[in-house]
């Protein structure tokens, strides 16, 4: 037996099964499929510049004969959408699994969508493993309903299943041999001639899935006191089948299409069905279209957040176990950008500014919070560049703050550099600020373009961003060192005044990725409580709440000087010890 | 269903909380027991508070815990024990480092630590473990997680000899003998 992650299953069920090719943008929670997936013996695996990119990559590879895994988080399928939906007419030649990886409760999201959407708005099969065990059985076994049913199929996890570590029995890898390519423009090329009959092809196929999901081994049916029955799947299963240890379960492990006629049986043989599910109404909505009655519970369940089998308890009418009162005085603990962090003195120069900031997904976010304060949205990738035009289009010619656009480096490969061409084309102006930190930080530091890094440390090419953007056609292109305070807020103050478009690229490597710790700096007996230092929201800065005086937590403080920069009455400087 | 144990790893992103998760868990399942760990990763690895849960039994359904209902939390720092106190069970053990860590907004000054953390933990019955000076004493400030695996041994029904085995698989090699001093450390603070 092995301890091993929902997602580090899936990567060894789509081994077992003989992907040989592995395809993703890297997202909580789903990163770590692809990080295991490229370890294995005899598979090629890529980060993609985004999921959409990722997906197509993918389509390519299955229709020319391999057996392939593409991974991405919930938002990352909005992203891969286009392919998708349309993937479901070409079908392919070897089988093709998409993990969708729902962050329900938000912990490293912008939204709580439910992918169970995807599949069925796309018609692709979709399976819903509930824990590691099923995670591998159900990806490996994934690849022959892809391949018998000509279909990409989905795997759906949520951050529950793909980052709960559960002990699981391996299987042996299969022998796969890769499929022949053989021309076929009336499966591959989807032009309307071509995608009309392959649509009839779709909605035969469905037809067959629904047939075949009656009786599929992945749903189980667990009859026990018959008062209760409840439609479950997922880590939801999990929760019901603690808080509810007698009720009869249908948990279904396909979650697209339903099998209705078991469903009937099921909801006949019980007194009162329930459906319970976390972040959207999807399986109820779905099973009451079956025409079968879905009760009300007691107390409704929550509609946003997870689950849990507290709160299940409590739609039932249970009772919960006493507890401690929640203890009112605790102060909040927020993330924070690291000690050192890049990032920090261009959000203090823009709060500074008084900028209008688009901001943009990635741990440069944490860049809204206070004390710095600075960002003024966060939508999704690449809107930071997209959505300052927007702003820019309506307050010219109106006295207004500078608009600026803020975007890490593998968020403006992802998605920034379309938008940025978008705007160039468009005669947009405003200023575009990318973060190059020379990694994708918040996921767990993955390589990407602009760093040149490749997932499995193949030679690659490492992007010339300056030289990308001024082809382009962007004229004021400049590179600054984001530790230098001074050189930050000139070239802030010069490109936001101007009216031209420019892109100052901010450049020093992510905290986390040398770990680089010089000596540390201390607060002098100099120090006069303007406070000022701690405006940067360093975590090794404090400030004594009744005196104001600042002080620099050693073992924290790695050294990068950039508070000394701003304190006016030199009292931080070199010569602390690390503890 | 027979009994599973819950038991709550809490504290500051970067306090080696997973690390400490992961080896109970293996040592559950070394004792021959179901076991589920549940993480989370992202954001809230930046310095934000983290929760780990870690359930063993003979069957472990549900991987999250809820209010009043973990029989053990280790919290690696005074304020997050404060924090995650309704989960505990009534007749629950709290097992509280004696380290105190200031969140950014206190650090800022827009907002204030708790008042008598230590003594509010105690007069409900934590036990409170000097883990940093413990692992300091055993050879590396980075093993305080390790001193409370120490601390939380006592209050589990596991050999001593299985913890030691895995705490030596999962920590990188020149630091197995400091690891293992400061497990003993913690086991003997008890």
């Amino acid at each position: 037996m092995e301890l091993l992650s929902g997602n580090e299953a899936i990567a060894r069920g789509a081994w077992e099964a003989g992907a040989t090719v592995g395809v993703a943008y890297p997202g909580t929670p789903s990163t770590e499929t692809m990080e295991q997936f490229a370890t294995m013996e005899g598979v090629y695996a890529e980060w993609c510049v985004n999921e959409k990119v990722a997906v197509e990559v993918g389509i390519g590879a299955s229709a020319a004969g391999a057996r392939v895994l593409a991974t991405m988080k919930h938002v990352g399928v909005n992203v891969a959408a286009d392919p998708l939906f349309t993937a479901a007419y070409t079908g392919v030649n070897g089988g093709l699994v998409v993990l969708a990886a729902d962050d329900p409760g938000m912990y490293s999201s912008q939204n709580e969508q439910d992918s169970h959407f995807y599949a069925k708005a796309a018609a692709i099969p979709m399976l819903d493993p509930a824990d590691s065990q099923e995670a591998l059985e159900f990806t490996r076994a994934a690849y022959d309903v892809s391949e018998e049913f000509d279909v990409p199929v989905f795997i759906r996890s949520s951050v529950r299943v793909s980052h709960t570590k559960t002990p699981v029995t391996l299987g042996e890898k299969n022998l796969y041999t890769p499929k022949e390519y053989k021309k076929d423009p009336s499966k591959w090329v989807m032009m309307p001639a071509f995608a009309k009959p392959r649509r009839k092809v779709q909605l035969e196929r469905l037809s067959r899935l629904k047939e075949w999901v009656e009786t599929c081994p992945f749903n189980k049916v667990f009859l026990q006191d018959t008062k209760i029955g409840v439609v479950c799947a997922g880590a939801v299963y999990q929760h019901v089948s603690e808080a509810l240890p007698n009720a009869s379960v249908f948990k279904l492990g396909v979650t697209y299409p339903l099998p209705k006629e078991a469903l009937k049986s099921f909801a006949s043989q019980v007194d009162t069905l329930f459906v319970v599910e976390e972040a959207s109404n999807y399986l109820s909505d779905s099973v009451k279209a079956l025409g079968i009655d879905v009760a009300d519970f007691s107390l409704p369940l929550p509609r946003d957040g997870e689950l849990s089998p507290g709160l299940i308890r409590t739609a039932f009418g249970l009772p919960q176990p006493e507890s401690f009162d929640a203890q009112n005085d605790v102060p909040g603990r927020p993330p924070a950008l690291c000690p050192g962090c890049p990032h920090r003195v261009v959000f203090k120069e823009l709060s500074r500014l008084k900028a209008i900031v688009t901001g943009d997904i990635g741990c440069y976010t944490l860049g809204a919070l206070p004390p710095l304060s600075a960002m003024h949205t966060c939508v999704d990738m690449g809107a930071s560049v997209s959505m300052a035009h927007g702003f820019e289009l309506v307050l010219k010619n109106t006295d207004h703050a500078p608009v600026v656009a803020v975007i890490g480096d593998s968020t403006f490969a992802h998605s920034g550099l379309s938008s940025l061409i978008s705007t160039v084309y468009n005669k947009g102006t405003g200023t575009v600020c990318v973060l190059d930190n020379r990694t994708t930080a918040m996921t767990g530091r993955q390589g990407n373009p602009f760093n040149g890094e490749t997932l499995q440390k193949r030679p690659s090419r490492e992007l010339d961003l300056e030289g990308v953007v001024r082809a382009l056609g962007v004229e004021d292109v400049r590179t600054v060192d984001p530790y230098d305070v001074q050189a930050v807020r000139e070239n802030l103050k010069s490109a936001t005044s101007s009216e031209d478009l420019s892109v100052l690229v901010f450049r020093r490597p992510c905290v986390l990725l040398e770990r680089v710790r010089n000596t540390p700096f201390v607060v002098t007996p100099d120090c006069r409580a303007c406070g000022v230092c701690a405006t940067l929201g360093c975590p090794a800065i404090s400030k004594d709440r009744e005196t104001g005086i600042a002080s620099i937590d050693s073992s924290l403080c790695i050294g990068c000087g950039q508070c000394a920069q701003y304190c006016s009455f030199n009292a931080i400087c070199e010569g602390g010890s690390h503890a | 269903m027979p009994k599973t144990t819950t038991v709550l790893l809490c504290g500051v992103g970067g306090q080696g909380t997973i690390l400490a998760a992961d080896v109970l868990a293996r040592v559950a399942m070394e004792s021959g027991l179901q076991v589920k760990i549940s993480e989370i990763h992202g954001m809230a690895q930046r310095g934000g508070a983290v929760t780990t849960v870690v359930r063993f039994g003979e069957e472990v359904r549900s991987m999250v815990t809820g209010t009043g209902s973990s029989d053990v939390i280790v919290s690696f720092e005074t304020t997050e024990a404060l924090r995650n106190l309704p989960f505990l069970s009534k007749e629950g053990k709290l097992i509280v480092s004696d380290e105190q860590i200031k969140p950014l907004p206190v650090a800022t000054g827009n907002a204030q630590m708790p008042a008598f953390a230590q003594k509010r933990l105690e007069d409900i019955g934590a036990v409170l473990v000097p883990a940093h000076q413990l692992a300091v004493q055993a050879g590396t400030a980075k093993a305080s997680n390790i001193v409370l695996l120490g601390a939380l041994a006592q209050a589990l029904p596991f050999e001593t000899t299985v913890w030691e085995k895995v705490i030596s698989e999962r920590v990188p090699v020149k630091f197995v003998d400091a690891n293992i001093n400061a497990f003993r450390l913690g086991y003997s603070a008890v």
